[in-house]
């Protein structure tokens, strides 16, 4: 073995540029992947992060027969008095935080446009809005009894021109099916750097969009938020009651998890081809030192070297060559890596326009690569450039040392 | 018991639809510590002959005994051991692995055959300064001259202790000086330790150092004895 590695070693010597640029592009390739591997993973998670602290909150207390893609109104959809039943879950040890919500949709008039909008009715007293007071960029927060301000995002101010301070009419469809038309006042302006979110969302106190909705005192949910997500089937199990339904942040971003799922299958496909790729790069290069060291291999064979240890001879140097390859793959794109997970890539508005249903995208994707991502990809570089190389490795095994002694002619 | 019998052997090539017979029936006994050259002008079948002793190939038809083992219809893994273990090669081109040293070089059957560390090492200096080569043991081929190059190749044929040396065209690529000098190396290794040395030639320079000389033209023995000048200058 230790005579194998040795003239193995020491071929990879022989045309050091060949080997070098072999290498390079199975180092190309497996620095692609990462970057590939840590965006998609990274572009999950944030999607998942935004679908919770958006759109689900770890938990939510809500009618049996309430649709959130609706945002019914009607009572019968609503939760009857969610303060009470806020304060209830609030005492459960592993919630951080509850308080009502109250969704609405509406249009928003400014100058001669109108734009579709959700209005989000909510406490502006609770710890359940964080993620907005922490994303505000202009004005002032919203007070419980402001009875005339609204938050509006940074995205659709940017978009319709609107500033703190200025006036806008929105149409909000009520309980018993009418639509209400009333003036407000910007208070602010928030950011979730989320431009999709953004655009379409407005805040409101909960009790302000109770009245304008006429949903009295009710709310579409319980917006429940957890010290560990991970406790929220064992909270939704003992918050279950004939009354209401209680849905887990599993079960309201099945879309996004689900598409979690598919993008795995779908990253070791292109795994596959772009590994593929590269290591036809390696295999022509073993295949040129194959036929390149003909002789040589035909005097390893005279003087006793069977097929299999000529076969093992190639398959190290293979192996060698993706030793390096996926070393310099490693540092190539564990730079790359590491630069979008600290800086992320900034994609701006043009997100907004190219979200998908379902799927929250922020304005920036940070990469994430997690060790399982990196170790799969690190096996499937060198399973994929051995099985390739086995090629060349028994072409080399099987030939016949007369002709192998003669440069390959009979 | 001779070290190699040949009976009858016939070895036949095809290329693409023609078939041509480069040994047409060719028997042959080689005795141990024999300096034995085939000659005969090219396409005569001797370097095929050579490699039929040497267990490189296998014969069409007929039989060919190496240490009274019928080897004609070995697998390429048993072939493969009897090389190791039996046979020295010597080429024309001087088939040293150009990455390894001279050293390496002869090293290698030994490292094929598994032997000790110690061994190893005192036995492959001892051949490389049998062939006057143990100051250039560290060298790599193409340090070498075309000479050392082949004297490295004669110690690496020895390595194993063969019974048997096949040696196709060894001073074919050397001057004058340097193939008397490998030559007399081989003639001295063969008196020294009674190895059987077989060359396949047409150089007259190498012919005159054989004992017994077997001339092949088109594919069959034309004569068979003692050489001329028996036993060298």
């Amino acid at each position: 073995m230790k005579e194998l590695l040795k003239i193995a070693y020491r071929g990879l010597g022989r045309n050091r540029r060949r080997t070098l640029l072999s290498a390079l592009a199975l180092g190309l390739g497996v620095a692609l992947l990462l970057m590939m591997a840590a965006f998609v993973e990274g572009e999950m998670r944030g999607s998942l992060e935004l679908g919770i602290r958006l759109e689900s909150g770890h938990l939510q207390v809500r009618a049996r027969d309430y649709d959130s893609s609706k945002a019914s109104l009607a009572w019968e959809d609503l939760v009857q008095s969610p303060d009470v039943i806020a304060a209830q879950v609030a005492k459960l040890a592993p919630v951080r935080a509850a308080a009502p919500r109250l969704y609405a949709s509406g249009i928003l008039l400014a100058g001669d446009e109108s734009l579709g909008v959700r209005i989000v009715g909510l406490d502006p007293d609770s710890a359940t809005t964080g993620i907005y007071r922490e994303g505000l960029r202009g004005g002032a927060w919203l007070a419980a009894d402001d009875r005339e301000g609204v938050l509006i995002g940074e995205a659709l101010a940017a978009k319709r021109n609107l500033n703190v301070g200025d006036r806008i009419t929105l149409l909000v469809n009520t309980s018993n099916g009418d639509v209400d038309e009333q003036r407000f006042v910007i208070r602010g302006i928030y950011t979730t750097n989320t431009p999709s979110y953004d655009q379409s969302n407005i805040l409101m106190p909960l009790a302000k969009a109770q009245a304008i909705s006429q949903a009295g005192n009710r709310a579409s949910l319980i917006w429940v938020m957890l010290d560990d997500m991970f406790q929220a089937e064992a909270v939704a199990a003992a918050l279950t009651s004939s009354q209401y339904e209680v849905k887990t942040w599993e079960q309201l971003n099945e879309f996004v998890l689900s598409i979690e799922s598919y993008s795995g299958a779908m990253m070791a496909v292109f795994y596959l081809i772009v590994l593929g790729i590269t290591a036809t790069v390696v295999v022509n290069a073993m295949v040129m030192a194959v036929f390149e060291r003909t002789r040589e291999i035909g005097v390893l064979a005279a003087i006793g070297m069977k097929g299999r240890r000529i076969m093992a001879l190639f398959l190290i140097e293979s192996f060698l060559l993706a030793v390096i390859g996926v070393a310099m793959g490693l540092v190539l794109g564990g730079i790359i890596v590491y630069w979008v997970s600290t800086r992320g890539v900034y994609l701006g508005d043009l997100v907004a326009d190219m979200g998908v249903t379902g799927l929250l995208m922020g304005d920036r994707i940070y990469g994430y690569l997690t060790a399982q991502d990196a170790t799969m990809l690190v096996i499937a570089a060198f399973a994929v450039t051995m099985l390739a190389s086995l090629y060349p490795a028994m072409l080399a095994a099987h030939m016949e040392p007369v002709q192998a002694l003669h440069g390959g002619e009979a | 018991m001779p070290v190699a019998r040949v009976e009858s052997v016939t070895r036949d090539y095809a290329i693409g639809d023609f078939k041509t017979q480069a040994l047409r029936g060719v028997s042959l006994e080689i005795e141990k510590g024999e300096f034995l050259t085939l000659v005969g002008p090219s396409g005569s079948g001797k370097t095929t002959l050579l490699q039929l002793i040497g267990c490189l190939d296998q014969p069409t038809s007929g039989k060919i005994w190496i240490n009274g083992q019928d080897v004609s219809r070995l697998s390429r893994n048993q072939r493969a051991e009897i090389r190791q273990s039996t046979i020295g090669f010597i080429f024309q081109f001087y088939a040293l692995i150009p990455t390894l040293s001279a050293y390496e070089n002869v090293e290698m059957p030994l490292l094929l055959g598994r032997v000790g560390a110690s061994e190893r090492r005192e036995r492959v200096m001892h051949l490389l300064e049998a062939v006057g080569l143990a100051d250039r043991a560290d060298h790599r081929p193409d340090q070498l001259s075309g000479g050392e190059q082949q004297r490295t190749a004669v110690a690496r044929a020895l390595a194993t202790n063969p019974t048997m040396v096949l040696a196709d065209e060894p001073t074919a690529n050397l001057d004058t000086a340097n193939g008397q000098q490998v030559m007399e190396i081989m003639m001295r290794l063969n008196q020294e330790t009674g190895v059987t040395f077989v060359f396949a030639t047409h150089d007259p320079r190498v012919i005159k150092y054989a004992r017994r000389v077997v001339t092949l033209r088109d594919g069959l023995v034309v004569s068979n004895g003692d050489a001329p000048n028996a036993g060298g200058e």
